[in-house]
């Protein structure tokens, strides 16, 4: 049970009940679409990248409190920095999921609360789809839309 | 409501689950912290010590390849191949052992029947009939042979329970596709269609049937003689046997027509480069080395289920599911998928205030072992207009405890997530 409130912390599941910018972004020229097809979970993010930098990001889809919670997290940490800083973030991100001693990771800032998903390794997908998505996205350039696919 | 309350005491009507489950190494007292409550059985069904004891004594003591030595384990080996395949047909109701063609399990059988029945008889404009129950299994292997030819796969609807609607099923027969795969249970909803008037249908209208009946012997008797059908598919492992190994049935005139599913040793009769001839069914379908002990270990789990008193077994699954059923629709905010009058251990349901992995990870976290998906039935999820269920799944040797497991986890997904 502590375990499980480790997972499920009051942020996560204020994030999935009300999920922030959630939709499609104003005049968006980047977008992708995540998928993972084991558990159905679906989302789409967009962004308006302009000089590097994001200036808007939402994402709409629908999926677990876990994946609906990251992906709302993660339009809020990534919105008005720049990709670099956004790819950076999810590469910290990552290691927080995966790694038994992560190391230094920095501010994560309230992703932190995910680090909860370490001891049920079969959701860190859930809680990276939205990030494998943006980075899809951010890697496709102007005005392009991709899938991508957790398996 | 009295979400913990226990569940009723149970009529045990001849049938003592503790005494099956003393049988399960899996199920030794202590071996899980909290208990394990292992409702993931239309998934896969633990196994008894007597079918590991048998795949045991293979290895240890007489183990060898099928139909190629002449030394005496070699023979001894053969005798206890083909003795799990007269098991198994006899278990099925076929009258004839070589209408049994072992393979991987009821996807290979299913898909050996789309290669060498359906696919020579398929022309462009000619449809497949399945149902919207449907595994993906008995879906794709279809749609891809009718891709190579310009056939389509139709669909036969059900209704708001879960219930193949057969007038419905009768219109699309009058349409003369060139087969009907049908289920006999469904995996996600437990609905159990009633095959021996759907053959009937089947067969007035001209139409072969092929049954995926995985989900179908873990619960009662099959007989396909009786059924009527034309092909039957059944895996081992979701019966108490090993994975890896399940079996066709043919009737024997349609495998003694069709030519071989994969090339290679031991399905041939003779092989020059100019020319080979096959041999006759089943050997034919069994290219190269087969599943020897997994097939032993199948004809051990058939033996075992054959001493088993399943019509006592199916009133003790009922019992627990109708328990779990009443428990469960009282409930807040939790509804029930497929409620068909006719269904096996099965309840498939959603939350309100949860997703399915969410209630499946909570489950989990209690010792309850469920599935959550889409169940490999995607179309059939659309069809109720949901994601994905949490699927709790009952065996014979699934006990009210269990049950309670279950209620106890459900109400603690309420707590965490319900506002």
């Amino acid at each position: 049970m502590s375990d499980l409130r480790e997972l499920y912390q009051e942020v996560i599941l204020d994030h999935s009940r009300q999920p922030r910018n959630f939709g499609a972004a104003a005049e968006a020229n980047r977008g992708a679409r995540g998928d993972n097809p084991l558990c159905g979970d679906q989302l789409r993010v967009s962004l308006r990248v302009r000089g590097g930098m994001v200036e808007d990001v939402a994402f709409e889809g629908s999926g677990c409190a876990i994946s609906m919670a990251s992906a709302s997290l993660m339009t809020q940490a990534v919105k008005g920095h720049t990709v670099a800083e956004a790819e950076e973030l999810f590469e910290r991100f990552h290691r927080l999921l995966t790694e038994e001693e992560p190391g230094e990771l920095g501010d994560l800032g309230k992703l932190e609360v995910f680090s909860g998903v370490r001891e049920f390794p079969i959701r860190v997908k859930c809680a990276t789809l939205a990030w494998h998505t943006l980075h899809a996205a951010l890697a496709r350039g102007d005005d392009g839309e991709v899938e991508v696919s957790t398996e | 409501m009295q979400p913990l309350a226990q569940s009723q005491s149970l009529p045990e009507v001849g049938f003592d689950a503790a005494a099956v489950r003393a049988g399960f190494p899996i199920f030794a007292p202590g071996r899980f912290e909290p208990p394990l409550a292992y409702l993931d059985n239309a998934a896969s069904a633990q196994k008894p010590t007597v079918v590991l004891e048998a795949v045991d004594r293979f290895y240890r003591g007489y183990y060898s390849n099928v139909h190629r030595g002449i030394h005496p384990i070699a023979a001894r080996t053969d005798a206890a191949y083909e003795a799990a395949r007269r098991k198994v047909a006899d278990w099925l109701g076929a009258a004839r052992a070589d209408e049994i063609v072992f393979v991987r399990g009821a996807t290979e059988a299913l898909n050996l029947v789309a290669r060498s029945f359906l696919r020579p008889r398929l022309a462009a404009g000619d449809h497949v009939l399945v149902s919207e129950l449907e595994h993906h299994s008995n879906i794709v292997p279809w749609q891809i042979v009718c891709e190579e030819v310009g056939a389509e796969v139709r669909a036969a609807p059900v209704n708001d329970r879960g219930e193949l609607i057969l007038e419905e099923l009768a219109q699309r027969l009058a349409a003369g596709p060139k087969l009907l795969a049908v289920t006999h249970v469904s995996n996600a909803l437990g609905s159990v269609v009633p095959l021996a008037t759907v053959v009937e249908m089947a067969h007035a209208a001209g139409v072969p049937v092929v049954v995926d009946g995985a989900q179908a012997v873990p619960h009662f008797r099959v007989d396909v003689a009786e059924l009527g059908c034309d092909f039957y598919a059944v895996s081992g492992h979701k019966m108490f046997g090993p994975t890896g190994i399940g079996a066709l049935y043919g009737r024997r005139e349609l495998l003694a027509a069709m030519p071989p599913y994969q090339g290679g040793g031991s399905m041939i009769r003779s092989v020059s480069f100019e020319k080979t001839t096959y041999a006759p069914p089943p050997t034919r379908f069994e290219a190269g080395t087969p599943h020897v002990a997994g097939a032993i270990g199948y004809g051990a789990a058939v033996d075992w289920l054959a001493g088993v008193d399943l019509e006592a077994a199916a009133v003790h699954e009922a019992a627990l599911l109708a328990d779990a059923t009443a428990r469960l629709s009282a409930v807040p905010g939790l509804r029930i998928i497929g409620t068909a009058a006719h269904k096996v251990g099965v309840l498939s349901f959603v939350m309100d205030c949860a997703h399915p992995h969410d209630v499946g990870t909570v489950l989990a976290a209690e010792g309850v072992a469920v599935r959550a998906g889409h169940h490999c039935a995607e179309p059939l999820m659309r069809r109720f207009g949901v994601p994905a269920t949490t699927r709790a799944s009952f065996a014979l040797y699934n006990v009210p405890s269990d049950v309670d497991a279950l209620v106890r986890g459900v109400h603690k997904v309420r707590e965490i997530f319900g506002r």
